[in-house]
């Protein structure tokens, strides 16, 4: 079965991401495949490159990026509510007029197209986050 | 049972987060990419659908403007819990659009009339 994730909640102040990148992780473990994972609302705070976490500590967006590695995942942040809040690469911040840029490698910003794109290409498409 | 289309679904007040504008953002992109839509207003998620809304007093958009257009965009299945409704004491004829309510007991149903559901 294809599923696609979608991911609202942010790495460190909820369970969801986490939750969300266990859940990736047993669906490619029982032989599914993911066509996206979809980051949106504060969802987008898994893309920074720049989280630091104490070593005993669980790095979320380091887990998604080795994760989208080593099973060549589409990791797609929104870039409308990414640049709201920070999260932009090289291109966005020559085009916002930035000096730093901090979208982490294996991620990519596209529009809320590839969301709907995602619904219908999979099989399955589960949520986390919402409501917050 | 035959699926069709994406069912947003959306819980939460107009303005204390940006969760309802976060829902019509998809709901508007699942109409531009011609995906049959609705969307199903629940629990506090109701009040984003009353008329008179002044929100510029906190710096914030009006919702009912865009809400308007989701008629233009083809979002015509506007679905809100009865009982959502009448919890919070208010009345069909409060809203801005013109909505089809759903009992409890139908929400299943309608649920699973929809291919996916995203909640937002």
């Amino acid at each position: 079965m294809i599923f696609s994730i979608v991911v609202q909640a942010p790495p460190v102040q909820t369970q969801g991401a986490e939750t969300a990148l266990r859940f990736a992780r047993a669906v490619l473990a029982a032989g599914h495949s993911i066509h996206r994972i979809f980051f949106y609302r504060d969802g987008v705070h898994n893309g920074s490159a720049l989280t630091c976490t104490p070593q005993d500590e669980f790095n979320i967006p380091q887990q998604w990026q080795e994760l989208a590695q080593q099973h060549k995942l589409d990791l797609v942040v929104c870039i409308a509510a990414a640049v709201r809040r920070g999260v932009i690469n090289e291109q966005e911040a020559v085009r916002y007029k930035q000096d730093q840029w901090n979208l982490r490698d294996s991620f990519e910003l596209s529009g809320l197209g590839q969301l709907v794109e995602a619904c219908i290409q999979s099989d399955r498409v589960v949520t986390f986050g919402a409501r917050s | 049972m035959s699926t069709e289309g994406i069912l947003v679904m959306t819980r939460s007040a107009p303005y204390g987060s940006s969760a309802a504008r976060d829902a019509l953002d998809v709901a508007l992109t699942c109409s531009v990419f011609e995906q049959p839509v609705t969307l199903l207003f629940l629990d506090d998620g109701v009040f984003q659908l009353l008329k008179g809304q002044s929100p510029s007093v906190i710096g914030q958009k009006n919702l009912n403007a865009v809400q308007q257009s989701l008629p233009l965009y083809d979002i015509k299945r506007l679905c809100v819990s009865t009982s959502s409704l009448e919890q919070r004491g208010l009345r069909q004829d409060e809203l801005i659009l013109p909505v089809e309510l759903v009992d409890d007991a139908a929400l299943p149903a309608l649920l699973a009339q929809h291919r996916h559901v995203l909640s937002i």
